[in-house]
């Protein structure tokens, strides 16, 4: 462990007045890659996959048409004008942009301009808690009564590289606004980052490089582990205490040991756990668990969210389904509807939608 | 097109704002200011449903510059349920479209203007994703 890193914990975080989830909303792309197809190509088809297939996205696709429809369905789950919406953050590492907000258009689509906060988040596949985090302080602090977080990406990997298998797209986004209002209630979150280079992309590079085995250990699992575990020791709370949980979900076995790690069962990570079948989803990773689990939910249950970005850093929350929650998840499609709509492509067809074949 | 011409339609490409007539209550798309249906000014904003049904289409094999990237796709005449009829491109397709099948308008990309240029964004219409209640 780096020493910066074995300071005590903090308490955790809670904005002053209590704010939860008003409206949440999913999105993935019908196109799947099954990890068979990438092993064919680069293995001769001897390597396993991490996961049985990844989504990708359609040609006429990107990280803002795929926020706008996510929100639409936060807002159709929702009873506000979007007007009343005074921050839209976008969280990704696959903004179509490098200069030039994803959010100004995802705001200008939903109706939520022109009296807004818009600004895009990076962090690797942790941009999308860090929006929600800074949406929870928002409105917490009374400077908002809605704000927007999401966390979406159409995730690069390098052909032959063992992340191809699982750079994937889709990822969630969620409108925070009142408790009093809210499908479910943010109890307290815990932000835990050190600078720890596990994974990056340098500017103008294509792909993202990473440091094999460093991923684990020192990057995902201590992080993980470190803000799951000083939330639920400052709320005063074991494993046991919640219904679900999800974590960041690069492959499907990083999440299975790291709930293991903090004490939860196969059972309680089940619903969220999606990479089997649509991949890693980068930023939108850990949030589109959530949206699954609150597809699911029973009021009262309490749900333990914990995302990891590259770099590092985990932001752990937990949160608590209300009566309205029953109520409201029929008014948009769920997170399961996106994922049973699939159209297997082959790698041929796979490598003109990402962009992988050169015509000039 | 250029950045201005495109900018200046966002709200009708993004959200399919359209227009009401006061007087005879038509929905007007896209918005022209006067009523095609009573002549009368009309300048009432009206965000449409974004549901409808294919009144016609055909496929587009060449595609024209800026939209070579995305051929072949299929052009539609879409009826919307307020009434007017819009050309759309149809997206998120299996198979082919049949007259009379029930689309909903989803937001994604149009056309880019070459590899530096603006990204175009818009409405295109995909088969519903739920069944109709």
């Amino acid at each position: 462990m780096t020493p910066q890193t074995d300071q005590p914990a903090l308490p955790p975080m809670k904005p002053d007045r209590e704010v939860g989830i008003v409206g949440y909303g999913a999105y993935v792309p019908r196109y799947r890659l099954p990890g068979a197809e990438i092993s064919r190509i680069w293995k001769d088809g001897m390597g396993g996959s991490p996961v049985a297939e990844k989504s990708l996205p359609g040609l006429d696709e990107d990280v803002v048409t795929m926020s706008i429809e996510a929100a639409r369905n936060a807002l159709a789950r929702a009873d506000i004008d979007p007007s009343q919406i005074r921050a839209v953050w976008v969280g990704s590492e696959s903004h179509p942009y490098a200069v030039k907000p994803s959010s100004t258009i995802v705001a200008e689509a939903i109706g939520a301009v022109p009296a807004t906060l818009a600004a895009d988040m990076e962090f690797a596949c942790k941009a999308g808690s860090e929006a929600m985090q800074a949406a929870i302080g928002m409105v917490g602090s009374g400077m908002a009564p809605y704000a927007l977080g999401i966390g979406m990406d159409t995730a690069q990997g390098r052909p032959g590289d063992a992340l191809e298998y699982t750079a994937a797209a889709g990822g969630a986004a969620y409108l925070i606004g009142p408790a009093g209002e809210s499908l479910a209630v943010i109890e307290a979150t815990y932000s835990f980052v050190t600078d720890t280079p596990d994974f990056w992309r340098r500017a103008q590079a294509i792909y993202p490089s990473h440091g094999e085995r460093f991923t684990g250990e020192p990057a995902y699992f201590h992080h993980i582990t470190s803000a799951g575990k000083a939330l639920m020791d400052g709320l005063g709370a074991k494993a046991a205490d919640f219904d679900y949980a999800v974590f960041h979900q690069p492959n499907v076995k990083f999440p299975q040991r790291a709930a293991k790690m903090l004490g939860f069962t196969g059972e309680q990570i089940e619903v969220g756990l999606l990479s089997n079948r649509i991949g890693n989803t980068y930023a939108g990773a850990a949030l589109i668990g959530l949206t699954a689990i609150l597809d699911q939910a029973k009021p009262g249950d309490r749900i333990l969210m914990v995302s990891f970005g590259s770099g590092a850093g985990s932001d752990a929350m937990a949160v608590r389904a209300t009566d309205l929650l029953a109520e409201r998840r029929d008014r948009a499609p769920k997170t399961e509807d996106y994922i049973a709509r699939r159209t297997e492509v082959d790698y041929a067809v796979y490598a003109r939608y990402r962009g992988k074949l050169r015509t000039k | 097109m250029s950045v201005s011409q495109n900018w200046r339609l966002e709200r009708q490409r993004y959200r399919l704002q359209g227009e009401e007539c006061p007087h005879c209550g038509a929905k007007i798309f896209p918005p022209r200011d006067a009523c095609p249906e009573c002549a009368k000014p009309a300048q009432e904003p009206y965000t449409f449903v974004g549901k409808g049904e294919i009144y016609s289409y055909t496929t587009v094999i060449d595609g024209p510059l800026g939209f070579e990237y995305q051929s072949p796709y299929v052009v539609a005449l879409v009826k919307l349920d307020e009434g007017p009829i819009i050309t759309t491109q149809l997206t998120d397709l299996e198979g082919e479209p049949e007259i009379g099948m029930r689309v909903e308008m989803v937001t994604r990309k149009l056309r880019t203007d070459g590899d530096e240029g603006v990204i175009v964004y818009g409405y295109k219409f995909r088969p519903l994703l739920l069944p109709e209640a």
